[in-house]
């Protein structure tokens, strides 16, 4: 039997620090016009972006901004479903829409696999992930989630007001995914801190942001070591066995694919559990049917889901072309925006309103085409336990403040401080 | 009535066994598959219409 050295060095000593890429100026300050320069790193758009979406859906479907060294930003149904189907001329390189481009030649892998990854190789990355994430594989994680979402209740025991995105939806997702990589459950808060780092440091010079990022993965080496001493049943152990065409895969797929896992499980899931109790606290009449009819849990979860679909995508044109009215560069971002999908009139009736009994719910939170996220059924069965053992727990509940709730900024949004009146 | 999964569009959403469990299953990697011959008995035509307004992809056809 040989011995697995590939992660005795740091892998990433053979690379440049920091890499080569294209990097460009920093600009903040409040938006002069959201047709030519939006962005989505400014306080306004984290607290409603719908109002926004909506006008710019009207005037000027896809949007310019000079921003971010130049990007689009499609809001109509129609022109995020064709960009996510496109992968000939959009890439999934760099899918945070930041002021730093990786290189080109990082495609078709990308830095975390398969999200970041274009065909033909995605399809292999992806292949890999698929067993581990059907609904029946996260269907047995289903009994230990809502043992955990009790636990946390109790441990609100003699509290009025509790804050249910840091106390609760923040700690679901978290406890899941650490559990199915075999990382150490008190590690969670880290978790937070890698996941601020990735999503919400867009504006960060790119050298502190790569810094940054080192800290995520100087952790992920220490776990993937230890599972190579000690391997077991869970993803890193899968993750360090796995082969394609009869290779192991490099040690930079494995770290790659383990950031992405533990990044993309979390921040996401945290913001969609968040923004349903957000929903549910200022809407009594909402919560009250909920109640009384559990069953209708399901149907207003994917409701909940289209209107406040935590995760926004971005992809880079990979060359220069007109696309629909647009001059778009190679190299330019787009902000492929989940959410403005799932408002567009064209595409749904009612748009605008959260319709708890929605029938017809063609919604793309998830994402469309060959990225489909690849954690939605286990984001659905946490979503699904988290709402059930709140609304068991606590059938009465209210916000306590609203002007105190805030909101993720970035790609990924939900609430991050959720005052909610439980007693 | 009968229903049948495009696999080409399918990318594994799973609404449709979500949705119509009777009529629709998963695969080993998450995609959706039709039950048997796909012929849906009286009592399950709604679910199949559900499943059909709700795949995200398009990739379910009533014959």
């Amino acid at each position: 039997m040989t011995v697995d050295d590939r992660f005795n060095q740091d892998y990433r000593e053979a690379l440049e620090e920091p890499p080569l890429g294209s990097r460009n100026e920093v600009i903040t300050g409040p938006v002069s016009d959201w047709a030519t320069d939006f962005s989505h790193a400014e306080p306004e758009w984290a607290a409603d972006p719908y109002p926004i979406q909506d006008e710019l859906r009207q005037r000027c479907p896809i949007a310019h901004t000079e921003r971010f060294g130049g990007g689009w930003l499609p809001t109509r149904y129609e022109d995020v479903a064709a960009i996510a189907y496109d992968t000939e001329h959009f890439s999934s390189r760099a899918i945070i829409m930041s002021n730093f481009r990786p290189p080109v030649e990082l495609a078709p892998v990308g830095t975390a696999p398969p999200i970041s990854s274009d065909p033909p190789f995605h399809h292999h990355a992806r292949k890999l992930l698929l067993p581990a994430f059907t609904k029946s594989a996260v269907a047995k994680r289903e009994a230990g989630t809502r043992a955990y979402c009790h636990a946390l209740i109790d441990a609100m025991a003699g509290q009025d007001v509790v804050d249910a995105a840091a106390d609760y939806a923040q700690h679901i997702p978290m406890r899941v995914i650490a559990e199915m990589l075999g990382f150490p459950p008190e590690d969670g808060p880290q978790f937070r801190e890698f996941v601020e780092n990735a999503l919400e440091g867009i504006n960060l010079p790119p050298e502190e942001r790569f810094a940054r990022s080192q800290q995520l993965f100087d952790y992920l080496l220490v776990q993937i070591r230890e599972h190579v001493e000690h391997p077991r049943d869970d993803l890193t152990s899968y993750l360090i066995d796995a082969e394609l065409d009869g290779n192991k895969l490099d040690p930079s797929h494995v770290a790659g694919t383990m950031a992405l896992l533990l990044i993309a499980g979390i921040d996401t899931t945290w913001s969609a559990i968040g923004a349903s109790l957000w929903h549910l606290a200022k809407t009594p009449a909402d919560r009250e049917r909920l109640v009384a009819e559990p069953a209708l849990l399901p149907t207003a979860m994917e409701e909940f889901l289209r209107a406040y679909a935590p995760v926004t995508m971005a992809r880079l044109v990979k060359q220069d072309m007109h696309w629909r009215g647009g001059d778009m560069k190679a190299d330019d971002w787009v902000l492929l925006s989940f959410p403005a999908a799932n408002r567009d009139p064209a595409q749904f009736d009612r748009a605008g309103e959260v319709v708890i009994d929605r029938e017809v719910n063609r919604h793309v939170a998830f994402g469309l085409g060959i990225h489909r996220c690849v954690g939605s059924h286990l984001a659905r069965m946490e979503l699904r336990v988290a709402l059930e053992v709140w609304l068991e727990r606590f059938p009465d509940f209210s916000l306590a403040d609203p002007a105190a709730v805030t909101w993720a900024a970035g790609q990924v949004r939900g609430p991050r401080t959720l005052p909610i009146r439980i007693g | 009535m009968k229903v049948r999964i495009d696999s080409e569009r399918c990318q594994g959403h799973g609404r449709c066994y979500d949705l119509a469990p009777d009529l629709f299953g998963e695969d080993d990697e998450g995609y959706g598959q039709v039950i048997g011959e796909g012929i849906v008995p009286p009592d399950d035509e709604r679910a199949a219409r559900l499943a059909v307004s709700n795949c995200p992809e398009r990739a379910i056809e009533i014959l």
